[in-house]
């Protein structure tokens, strides 16, 4: 590469790359993640502050007092925390090589996301047996969005973690691989974090309300 | 809430029956028939002339950023033919029903022609107008040989042109929204909206919206990760930093769009309370929401323009364009503070004296940076050689009457004659004034400043004065009116008017708008006549206008790779900087070129998400179903395939390259 802008007055300016390397495939992959993340981000801001504004308004109907089960939460919570690390595992296999060793903390990783979204929709089903269901009231309405949009990106991710290890089987850690790989990870993580937000905002907050 | 009767449903076609189609409208049914006889007659010749193959396999799979450019304007060219005829048809209603006459359009008609009107042409027109601007020009004026992610680029194209059909089929098949272009609820909610319309309008919105997004992530790569060595941020062309600054506000907007439409759905489909009036719904939420999106919209249509005029303004006065520095800044602070200003837009909802001022305040703010970029293209012209070419004459109509509209923007910033103004024509004229003098005035500069570069030969210039003539005349006889109405307390989406002195006023604007079709209609006649004079117009050199950034230091068209050699960068104006010092053209040494391949994968999962919007739209669930597995199995299995790329072979780049130079020397 030549990028000088500085040259010596008897020497050429050199106006073109004649020994140019094409990029890296996938060079961009990184950032361009990265910012769909980012917009990822901005529609659970846009269902958070729906919450903010209308998770009061209970409609004469139940508070989050009278339906949330913290234990409960708390124990999917755990389910959550513990997939991410998993996760990590699963990163540091790959950084060492190991494909079997990848594909099994992947899988495992997958099991608690399964395990998670079984407790969510066990959560649903039962508050929409007892009557507290989205049609209830605005409150309701921004509860299961939010924390439903939440579990439908985490049953993206289960998906795509399949895939990712079929993919895995079939071609082994290639450089595609390994960064689809981190880019599952740090949408993995990325939903942990906006589960914190709601394990705090909905959750805890909601009891205190 | 309150029940409301659904239309029927069947298990296998849902709401859909006979009775949708509009057989009862004579102007739909006339419309219906010129669509399909002409698009019989489209189809016809494309088979007869075998252009089916070379369509699929050079056009709708193509990967290549030019490619998709030239689509997204083809695309934004037809939608804007439909938008500007629900335009003649309102100025035509509304000059008519006066002294007692109903005019000849019904209510139901009329208010989907108003909807459809500001849809389309934001959505459909203005956007793939600016996209297919910036997806052509971009990589070209910082070095690069296409896009950081070419298969998403055709995917996003044909995402919105699924969102447009859509849209176009509401046309025939049912109806389309009835509640202004931005569905405020209660009334795009289930309870006052039944039928599918307010879907029709959720469903091809939520589509292009995808699109839009996907585009904007990928030109934000793109810049940031693409540019030709040297090429330092502060060294990019103007054109290139206010795309990157409206792709940022794409990215950081229209997610915001699609979750607020998502909301709004749920409330239709599932009968959740986000936006009702009872249990706890707050209308009022979905407003600001959808105007946290809606400001920053406006200027993702106005920053990219703002660009061409720089990149025009400079040229035609052949010097450096007087404050680039500044420049940037304020783009980048009209970017910022696009975020602060949404509650502009409803003052009257009554959120109190101090709210209103401070959102009044950021608004007249905005004022600052815009009338700074206005200042720094008049010093540019200050003491310039002007060449006034097509492109250059847009660029001064633009600088005349967008000072108007913004001026008349900042009188609505002031909340107390907002009061008086909200919702009144004199907001219509406001926004047409900057969205007319500022999105399309920089769109018709640009398409006569960058055609020639696209295609090789000049835009004629007779037939693009005529229009340009019209065009300036008829906006001001369309929207003056409208100004001097609004001031009258005419209030918008009027169908039909007691007062009889309104008339005249209202004659004026149908004038207008009669004169803006004759500019229409003389800009096809100047594509149809450059097209068939390009023997005549045709530009060897490449750089018809003496210009100053890198897409004119290539062929025109440019070839495939766009640059046999990335070029190096020492100077802001890359290509002015390489023709003053004398650089030299490589002859020789070309290698390999490393490029993206082809792939129908972006068009078949586009059209599986059409199905699938359809089928929600008339509640035809096992379609929806099958076509949404379709699509996510479908991008799966798209994942599988890891060969995306391929070599143009030295051999075939000294062939294009030689071809090049022998013009090159013939044209010397």
């Amino acid at each position: 590469m030549s990028a000088t802008t500085t040259t010596a007055a008897d020497e050429p300016v050199q106006f073109y790359d004649l020994d140019e390397h094409a990029h890296p495939e996938g060079h961009s992959t990184m950032l361009g993640f990265w910012i769909y993340l980012m917009s990822d981000c901005l529609i659970f801001a846009i269902l958070f502050a729906c919450f903010g504004v209308l998770g009061g308004n209970y409609a004469a109907g139940p508070a989050p007092k009278d339906l949330f089960d913290l234990n409960l939460i708390a124990l999917n919570t755990a389910m959550l925390l513990f997939s991410s690390i998993t996760y990590g595992f699963a990163v540091l296999q790959m950084q060492q090589g190991n494909v079997r060793g990848t594909q099994i903390w992947l899988a495992v990783t997958g099991l608690f996301g399964l395990g998670f979204l079984g407790i969510e929709l066990y959560e649903f089903h039962h508050l929409i047996e007892i009557g507290a269901t989205p049609q209830r009231s605005a409150f309701l309405s921004s509860f299961f969005t939010l924390v439903g949009t939440h579990g439908l990106h985490v049953t993206f991710g289960v998906i795509w973690l399949v895939t990712l290890m079929v993919q895995l089987g079939k071609h082994g850690l290639i450089a595609a691989n390994k960064r689809r790989v981190m880019c599952l990870s740090m949408f993995w993580h990325f939903l942990d974090v906006i589960w914190i937000g709601v394990f705090t905002i909905v959750y805890l907050m909601g009891v205190l309300r | 809430m309150t029940p409301h009767p659904a239309p029927e449903a069947g298990p296998f076609l849902g709401k859909l029956s006979l009775d949708a189609l509009p057989l009862h409208e004579p102007i739909l049914v006339v419309t219906f028939a010129i669509v399909v006889i002409g698009g019989l007659g489209v189809l016809a010749a494309i088979t007869k002339y075998r252009l089916w193959g070379w369509l699929w396999r050079d056009w709708f799979t193509t990967v290549d950023h030019k490619r998709i450019g030239i689509m997204y304007m083809i695309l934004g060219l037809i939608m804007f033919l439909r938008g500007f005829a629900d335009a003649i048809m309102m100025r035509l209603q509304q000059v008519w029903a006066f002294n007692g006459s109903e005019g000849y359009l019904n209510a139901h008609h009329y208010d989907q022609v108003f909807t459809a009107h500001g849809v389309i042409m934001i959505f459909f027109v203005a956007m793939p107008f600016i996209t297919g601007l910036m997806n052509y020009m971009v990589p070209l004026q910082i070095g690069a040989r296409d896009v950081s992610f070419p298969f998403l680029n055709n995917f996003s194209f044909w995402m919105t042109t699924a969102g447009a059909v859509l849209c176009m089929i509401s046309l025939f098949i049912g109806e389309f929204a009835q509640t202004g272009w931005l569905a405020y609820p209660p009334l795009s909610g289930i309870a006052y909206s039944p039928n599918v319309g307010v879907d029709y309008y959720i469903w091809s919105l939520q589509i292009a919206g995808v699109g839009t997004t996907l585009s904007g992530i990928n030109l934000i790569v793109t810049i940031l990760k693409l540019r030709a060595p040297g090429m330092g941020l502060m060294k990019m062309p103007v054109f290139t930093w206010t795309s990157l600054c409206s792709n940022i506000l794409i990215v950081a907007s229209f997610p915001i769009l699609t979750a607020t439409l998502v909301l709004l759905s749920l409330d239709r489909y599932i009968g959740t309370n986000f936006f009702t009036n009872d249990l706890g719904g707050s209308p009022m939420m979905y407003v600001n929401l959808i105007w946290i999106w809606g400001h920053p919209e406006v200027y993702i249509l106005i920053l990219p323009l703002f660009g061409v005029f720089s990149e025009v303004t400079s040229t035609f006065s052949g010097k450096k364009l007087f404050g680039y520095t500044s420049m940037v800044y304020a783009t980048v602070v009209i970017t910022i503070l696009s975020y602060i200003v949404w509650l502009h837009h409803f003052f009257t909802m009554g959120s109190g004296a101090s709210v209103n001022s401070f959102f009044g305040i950021t608004t007249m703010v905005i004022s600052i940076p815009t009338g700074a970029k206005l200042f720094n293209w008049l010093f540019t012209m200050y003491r310039g050689r002007i060449r006034f070419e097509l492109p250059m004459m847009w660029t001064i109509a633009f600088m005349l009457t967008f000072v108007v509209g913004g001026m008349t923007g900042v009188l609505l910033a002031v909340p107390p004659a907002d009061f008086v103004l909200h919702n009144s024509l004199f907001l219509i004229a406001h926004f047409h004034n900057v969205i007319i003098g500022g999105v399309l005035f920089g769109l018709f500069a640009a398409i006569n400043y960058w055609w020639p570069k696209a295609f090789g030969f000049k835009l004629d210039v007779f037939w693009g004065k005529i229009s340009f003539w019209c065009w300036v005349v008829g906006f001001w006889l369309a929207f003056m009116p409208l100004y001097i109405l609004g001031l009258m307390g005419v209030t918008r989406r009027m169908r039909v008017f007691d007062d009889p002195s309104l008339q005249i006023w209202f004659a004026i604007a149908a004038f207008g708008a009669l004169v803006i079709a004759a500019g229409i209609g003389a800009m096809l006649v100047q594509f149809a006549v450059s097209i068939w004079k390009r023997k005549e117009l045709v530009d060897e050199s490449g750089d018809p206008w003496n210009g100053r950034t890198l897409e004119w230091a290539t062929s025109s068209p440019p070839p495939d790779y766009n640059f046999a050699f990335t070029p190096v960068i020492h100077d802001l104006d890359a290509w002015y900087d390489m023709k003053k010092r004398g650089h030299q053209r490589p002859v020789g040494g070309f290698r390999d070129i490393h490029m993206p391949s082809n792939t129908g994968a972006g068009i078949i999962l586009a059209g599986f998400s059409l199905v699938m919007g359809f089928a929600l739209v008339w509640h035809i669930w096992w379609l929806a179903a099958v076509s949404f597995a379709a699509t996510v199995f479908g991008a799966i299995y798209q994942t599988f395939n890891y060969k995306r790329d391929f070599h143009i072979p030295a051999a075939t780049v000294v062939e294009v390259e030689d071809a090049r130079t022998r013009q090159l020397a013939a044209g010397a």
